[in-house]
């Protein structure tokens, strides 16, 4: 019974929310609803059962992705409404429907769910953390490894794309060169 | 009851949202948004068959997942800088220069 109202709430807010990321101009609103969404995707994760995936959700998308892009927006003019010249909006709904449409039949038209067996099944009385953390651990190793190298040579990548140039100001106006002014003359003084 | 089929059901909505945005969409960073909205998706699904189907491997693919599309927002956010940086603009049409 819970379940199923909890079920309808998040499902009915996240799509709400993501529509407004979708559809939204400003890009403050956007992130927001984006963030929002994800800690209601995390609610998704805790019903599922999937307690560590529910909090890695949070501790990653909400805390670190978001407050990345948090910091990104400062380099942008981010209260700005974005001018974008959209293509009309009924040929999108209608591409974006069919192709998703499309996916789902080339994936879902082969398989025959009986025949699904669990690789790596849940065992009872044990906890979720405790069962992702052994097959993490054995099973999954090599790939958890490569995704921890890789996510090495991002932050490096991130560093030196981002910290090229950061002297320079973003903004190409005026207040740039009224600023080198005034240090100027409070040099001289 | 909530079965399987809902929660595939409202991760085919949270897809076909993204893929709208990605079609719809002219700025770069509202693209990224959009991204971020199809893998919460995708990660959705995969955390119900996981549980529907009693087997980790889902959940596993969910965490890899997480740990792709964090190592994508760190390098896809440097390289919007510079190209902030260099044109001024995030705007597809802006930044497009070679015209066939």
């Amino acid at each position: 019974m819970y379940e199923a109202i909890a079920f309808y709430l998040f499902s009915a807010l996240t799509i709400g929310l993501f529509l407004i990321t979708v559809m939204s101009k400003n890009v403050l609103y956007a992130m927001t609803s984006l963030a929002a969404g994800m800690v209601l995707i995390s609610g998704f994760f805790f019903i599922l059962g999937a307690d560590f995936l529910g909090v890695v959700q949070l501790i990653v998308y909400v805390g670190a992705v978001m407050a990345l892009y948090s910091f990104a927006m400062m380099f942008f003019d981010a209260t700005r409404d974005i001018k974008e010249k959209n293509t009309p909006a009924a040929l999108v709904f209608l591409l974006g429907g069919l192709s998703a449409l499309v996916l789902v039949l080339i994936f879902a038209g082969p398989i025959h769910s009986d025949a699904i067996q669990a690789l790596y099944p849940m065992h009872e009385g044990v906890g979720n953390a405790q069962d992702v953390g052994i097959v993490l651990f054995t099973k999954y190793l090599v790939p958890f490894e490569v995704a921890a190298v890789m996510l090495l040579v991002a932050m490096i990548a991130g560093i030196i794309l981002a910290g090229k140039k950061m002297d320079q100001s973003l903004t190409k106006d005026t207040s740039v060169d009224d600023a080198d002014e005034i240090l100027k003359q409070k040099d001289a003084k | 009851m909530i079965g399987l089929t809902d929660y595939l059901i409202v991760s085919a909505i949270l897809f076909s949202i993204g893929l709208m945005g990605v079609l719809r969409r002219r700025n770069l960073l509202m693209l990224f948004f959009a991204t971020e909205v199809m893998l919460n998706a995708v990660n959705v699904a995969f955390a119900a068959i996981s549980h529907y189907y009693n087997d980790l491997t889902g959940q596993m693919f969910a965490f890899f997942i997480i740990a792709i599309a964090a190592s994508e927002v760190a390098v896809g956010l440097g390289i919007l800088i510079v190209l902030y940086k260099k044109h001024g603009s995030l705007d597809l049409d802006d930044l497009a220069s070679m015209r066939g």
